[in-house]
């Protein structure tokens, strides 16, 4: 148990700040992964053939790739493009890109991948009669978009969503590969300088389990919240 | 774009495949005994065995795959026991460490689908069953068995596909399986790019395999 004390004889405060690196890196990366959701969402939904095609490639290629590829595309290839759209504008200095950076856009990127045939799920399952009843009342574009569209579609999404941000999270530790200190790579680096690993590991697990288990009670505690009346 | 050390890498990267291949049709073959066991304790209505297969899923699927490895790899070793009996022989391989922690946790998914797919069968076929006086375990196999397989094909095929992925994560513990590789000749060469493109084209290419397997004995096994 001295191995987890705070302070600088134990691991607890280094595994403590490690476990709210993995919960920022998550949250990011599940925002990045809407922002992508909602570029490639219409996409995919789009009558354009054209744009059926992108929507449909970022989805096949991001999940039928392995995420620890995706990882090092970023981490070994994230700074050479930055510097290359950099030369465009004619910065030739060296730009290094911090791993929390490349790590949760590369996250990011899977999970919207994932987020993206969430919502087009969702989208899909809402009633015609949604559709047509708008065009009556003669609403605009963004009005039935955002009061009409929008609120249905979190509502029956929520529970995909869940599952999503439970798959980013654990993506997390993946990113521990490109030296970015969350769960994993503390774990790591406790386990090598104490020879203890099975206890650290284990440690790691049960902390992933209980960020699983808590975000779990509060996604269900919102699905809940927003499936009232139904 | 460096076409010739694309294919350059090709031959090298196909031989890897070979080891994620291997890595993965190990782990779901044990991943299917490790599964179906689960599944058949998790319908069982003692509570203890109930509850004991609901932890086990629920520990594998709520820990990152990463962790599973790491635990089983650089953990076990630590026992003292452990080291002097015949299981250190297995343990002490990587690759056989990485199918262990492939087959526990695609186990655990596998459970969870075959324990939907039988919870799913209706009433009306077990009674069928038994008005015609078969045995239970008659029931058990020649119906239960084949509408399950039936019921949870779709899901186990996107597990097949998960895993495919999940073996990638062999390269972690020294394995040269196809990241393994494709990370090594992008950190010697520095051109992710391309060797992204070949590396992810092959595992495009063995999932595209996968999706339209599983799609054909879809189709095979439904009976309308």
């Amino acid at each position: 148990m001295e191995l987890l004390a705070f302070g600088k004889t134990g691991w607890g405060d280094e595994l403590f700040i490690a476990t709210l690196m993995t919960i920022a890196v998550s949250l990011t990366a599940m925002i990045i992964g809407f922002l992508f959701a909602l570029i490639f969402t219409p996409l995919k939904l789009s009558k354009n053939k054209f744009y059926n095609l992108i929507g449909n490639s970022y989805t096949t290629v991001i999940r039928g790739v392995p995420e620890l590829l995706v990882i090092y595309l970023f981490f070994f290839g994230g700074s050479g493009a930055v510097m290359y759209v950099a030369s465009i504008f004619g910065y030739n200095e060296y730009i290094e890109i911090n791993a929390f950076i490349t790590g949760s856009f590369a996250i990011g990127i899977i999970s919207g991948a994932y987020s993206t045939e969430v919502f087009r799920g969702a989208i899909l399952s809402i009633d015609k009669g949604q559709f047509e009843a708008s065009k009556v009342l003669g609403l605009n574009k963004y009005i039935y978009f955002f009061k009409v569209i929008m609120p249905q579609m979190l509502r029956l999404a929520l529970p995909n969503i869940s599952n999503v941000w439970q798959i980013t999270l654990k993506d997390t530790s993946l990113i521990s590969v490109t030296g970015l200190v969350e769960i994993m790579r503390q774990s790591y680096i406790a386990a090598g300088s104490t020879r203890d690993p099975l206890f650290f590991y284990s440690f790691a697990a049960v902390l992933y389990l209980l960020l699983t288990y808590l975000s779990m009670k509060f996604l269900n505690s919102l699905e809940k919240k927003y499936s009232r009346g139904f | 774009m460096d076409f010739e050390l694309m294919i350059n890498s090709f031959p090298k990267l196909l031989n890897a495949t070979l080891v994620t291949l291997k890595l993965l049709s190990a782990s779901l073959f044990f991943g299917l005994f490790v599964g179906l066991f689960f599944a058949i304790l998790r319908i069982s209505k003692n509570k203890f065995l109930n509850t004991f297969s609901y932890g086990f899923s629920y520990v594998f699927r709520g820990t990152p795959l990463l962790v599973q490895i790491f635990i089983i790899y650089f953990g076990l070793g630590q026992i003292e026991y452990l080291r002097s009996t015949m299981l250190w022989t297995v343990l002490k391989e990587p690759y056989w460490c990485a199918i262990i922690a492939f087959s526990l946790n695609t186990g655990a998914y596998t459970s969870e689908i075959l324990r939907s797919a039988f919870q799913t069968i209706k009433r009306g076929y077990t009674e069928a069953g038994k008005s015609l006086g078969l045995k239970y375990s008659t029931i058990f196999y020649k119906i239960h068995i084949p509408i399950a397989i039936k019921q949870s094909l779709p899901a186990y095929g996107n597990e097949i596909i998960l895993m495919l992925k999940g073996t990638s994560l062999a390269s972690t513990v020294t394995l040269l399986d196809l990241t393994g590789v494709a990370k090594y000749i992008i950190s010697t060469t520095f051109k992710p790019i391309e060797v992204f493109i070949v590396a992810g084209g092959i595992y495009l290419f063995i999932t595209f395999l996968v999706h339209n397997f599983i799609k054909y004995l879809e189709k095979k096994f439904s009976y309308q």
